[in-house]
């Protein structure tokens, strides 16, 4: 039987990689349920009224783009709309050329990952600076980020010790603090000597036009402090209907994603700089991105628009753990990314239909979304797609399920098979014929055969009147 | 503006809702949902800032001459402060420091640090409010390793609800809780990563 592609990379991963992934995700869902159960008296009613505040968003996106582009407008905004990733790498460009500039720095935005922008204007012979200290490993390392919040979860110390010294930024050394300094010093000279400064953003809040920015280390804020022009990448999805939303999403974000009480750079930003002000844009541009968005409203599974992007299904899911981010060959990695990244690839879905197929469905990753994404239903419902699509990656190592389906539907070949259960609770375990099964049972003791209990007790369950069993009510 | 593109989007967005039996209703919800466990009763604002700030490893600071003993403590003599507020600070700074009121963003590591003034805190998280209308240079109050913010009790919000729906009409408003930092790699804690690594909130009446 073939492995599925995610299996296949997951089993070919080196042990520190996934050392390095499980420990780092395991650290983030911790933090993560003790900061919400520790501050709120009821933080599941939280993630439940700010997905319902989400998906009121995504079902009337036809009133609120209008609206913020509107808002956007009266603040001073220069609004862009591009449908492909091809068109807003474009609209960068354009801005760019208008001014003449030759640098950016940029802070980390999962949309323009999705564009590949900095690879974009690199080969349009203009330099563009990841400033997250992360994404600037990955950017020296020519790598992918392989978490939407921590992008080098699968990166240890000394790795990126070599890839500085290799880069030039001083002797091998592993003390991350050395590394950080070295970035800070590094890097604040991008900051000075760019042009632009490019962002993406959390929320934009349809009443005032605000959007709002989050980082830890401040890098956004230092693009908008040394620059002259600030550019948004905004994917169309990100608005909520009111200011007061934000202090809920706000309070969700942070502790789902990193288990902070709030991250530590949180920017609410309106429009140009002040005029008073000596520091910043004096120009300010917000694209709205599409790039598959309006597909995945069309279908059947428009919740996943609910994403806020905290990466807290990718630390709780069994699959990603093991599997780590590069396994899900997209930009989205982990049960957001099974199902938003083969929505995304549009006509090459049937090349991410695996995808929603890397789950066991236990349900994890909806129970810590801050936006309540019911990401088991629609991995089912993509499952679904892929077969109908008769997608070859969705079809590999699906165990055929014919034979069961003939035993499972006649009591005779049903009673027979149970007796051939009972059998093996005689046999050694060795002498069957089963790879999986002696793989299991070579660390574990095989329970005793337990078939045919269900049928007796169905048979003989007590009934306070008989009479009463419709079909509906014996489920 | 790209035209083609804005109708392209919206007419999709129209034809991916138009199959739709209903939309789904605005939630309204109660203030109460976000309070946190920890809230009291009648809490004093710059106490329970100080308890916050202190957890995210940021230092309250109470008056003039603390600062300039910490500081000195820990050899920070040159820095920038905030022209309008030099005034009330210079006498209490001896003449070992040298401050200027001009950020000359050609030489920004020779400033160690940078006074700026907050316009406003939040107390439960242990935020400082900055603002282009209250903070006199961007650059200032994140390129030197220490930021001092000059705060006022007035001006701190209890919580979060209260001061993002009391939002300054300011272009650029930005929440400060504690110092830059990055767990970047292997999840261990680095502070000043691009910003201070040291933010103090000096309350200055």
């Amino acid at each position: 039987m073939k492995f599925q592609q995610i299996d296949q990379f997951a089993a070919g991963l080196r042990k520190e990689t996934r050392a390095s992934v499980y420990d780092g995700s395991k650290k983030g869902y911790d933090a993560r349920t003790k900061t919400l159960f520790d501050h709120f008296e009821d933080p599941d009613r939280l993630r439940r009224v700010a997905g319902e505040i989400k998906q009121h968003v995504v079902e009337n996106l036809d009133t609120y783009l209008p609206q913020v582009e509107a808002k956007l407008r009266a603040n001073g905004v220069i609004v862009h709309w591009a449908a492909t990733a091809e068109a807003a790498n474009q609209a960068v460009l354009s801005i760019m050329r208008a001014r003449n500039a030759k640098k950016m720095v940029k802070a980390k935005t999962m949309v323009s990952e999705e564009t590949e922008l900095a690879h974009f204007l690199e080969k349009e012979g203009i330099e563009c600076v990841e400033t997250d200290l992360g994404e600037f490993i990955i950017q020296i390392d020519g790598d992918h980020p392989s978490h939407i919040v921590k992008p080098i979860i699968h990166k240890n110390r000394r790795e990126i010790a070599t890839s500085f010294e290799k880069h030039g930024l001083g002797a091998y050394n592993d003390d991350p603090q050395t590394i950080t300094r070295r970035a800070r010093a590094h890097l604040r000279n991008k900051y000075l000597e760019a042009d632009v400064g490019l962002t993406g953003a959390n929320f934009i809040s349809a009443e005032s036009g605000r959007l709002v920015l989050v980082t830890n280390e401040g890098n956004s804020r230092f693009c908008l402090a040394a620059t002259k022009c600030h550019i948004a990448m905004v994917g169309i999805e990100k608005i909520l209907p009111r200011d007061r939303d934000l202090a809920l999403l706000l309070n969700l974000l942070a502790r789902s994603g990193t288990g902070q009480q709030l991250t530590v750079y949180t920017e609410f930003i309106s429009g140009p700089k002040s005029p008073a002000q000596p520091d910043g844009p004096e120009e300010m541009h917000v694209i709205l991105v599409d790039n598959g968005r309006t597909d995945v409203l069309a279908s059947d599974c428009r919740d996943i628009l609910r994403c806020i992007r905290c990466g807290a299904c990718l630390n709780v899911c069994p699959v990603y753990r093991q599997a780590s981010g590069h396994a899900y060959r997209s930009v989205y990695p982990g049960p957001v990314g099974a199902v938003l990244s083969p929505l995304l690839a549009g006509k090459k879905f049937p090349e991410l239909a695996d995808l929603p197929k890397a789950s066991t469905l236990c349900g994890a990753c909806n129970e810590v979304c801050p936006v309540n994404i019911p990401i088991p239903d629609l991995l089912l419902r993509l499952r679904n797609k892929g077969k109908l699509e008769k997608s070859e990656a969705a079809a590999a190592a699906t165990p055929p399920m014919g034979g069961w389906a003939v035993m499972a539907s006649q009591p005779a070949a049903w009673k027979f098979a149970l007796i051939g259960g009972k059998i093996i609770d005689h046999l050694p375990h060795k002498f069957i014929p089963v790879p999986a099964l002696q793989a299991w049972t070579g660390k574990r003791t095989l329970p005793d055969w337990k078939g045919g209990e269900f049928r007796k007790w169905m048979k003989n369950r007590p009934r306070p009147n008989p009479a009463l069993d419709t079909p509906e009510n014996t489920r | 503006m790209n035209t083609t593109d804005r109708e392209a989007i919206l007419s999709r967005v129209r034809g991916a809702l138009a199959p739709l039996p209903r939309r789904a209703p605005l939630p309204d919800w109660e203030t109460e949902l976000i309070h946190m466990r920890t809230r009291r009763g009648d809490v004093d604002a710059w106490a329970l800032f100080q308890e916050r700030l202190r957890l995210v490893n940021g230092l309250p600071l109470e008056g003039a001459a603390s600062l300039v003993t910490w500081l000195e403590q820990n050899g920070w003599t040159r820095g920038y402060c905030d022209p309008e507020l030099w005034p009330r600070l210079q006498a209490a700074f001896p003449a070992t420091f040298t401050v200027e009121t001009t950020f000359d963003r050609g030489r920004v590591d020779d400033y160690q640090f940078g006074i700026t003034r907050a316009a406003g805190a939040v107390a439960e998280t242990g935020t400082l409010i900055l603002t282009d209308g209250a903070t006199s240079s961007r650059l200032a109050a994140l390129a030197p390793w220490v930021h001092i913010a000059v705060l006022q009790r007035a001006q701190i919000h209890v919580d979060l609800q209260s001061a993002v729906t009391s939002l300054a009409d300011d272009s650029n408003i930005v929440f400060c809780t504690g110092p830059s930092k990055t767990a970047d790699v292997e999840g261990i804690l680095i502070e000043g990563v691009h910003g201070p690594g040291q933010q103090v909130a000096l309350l200055l009446e």
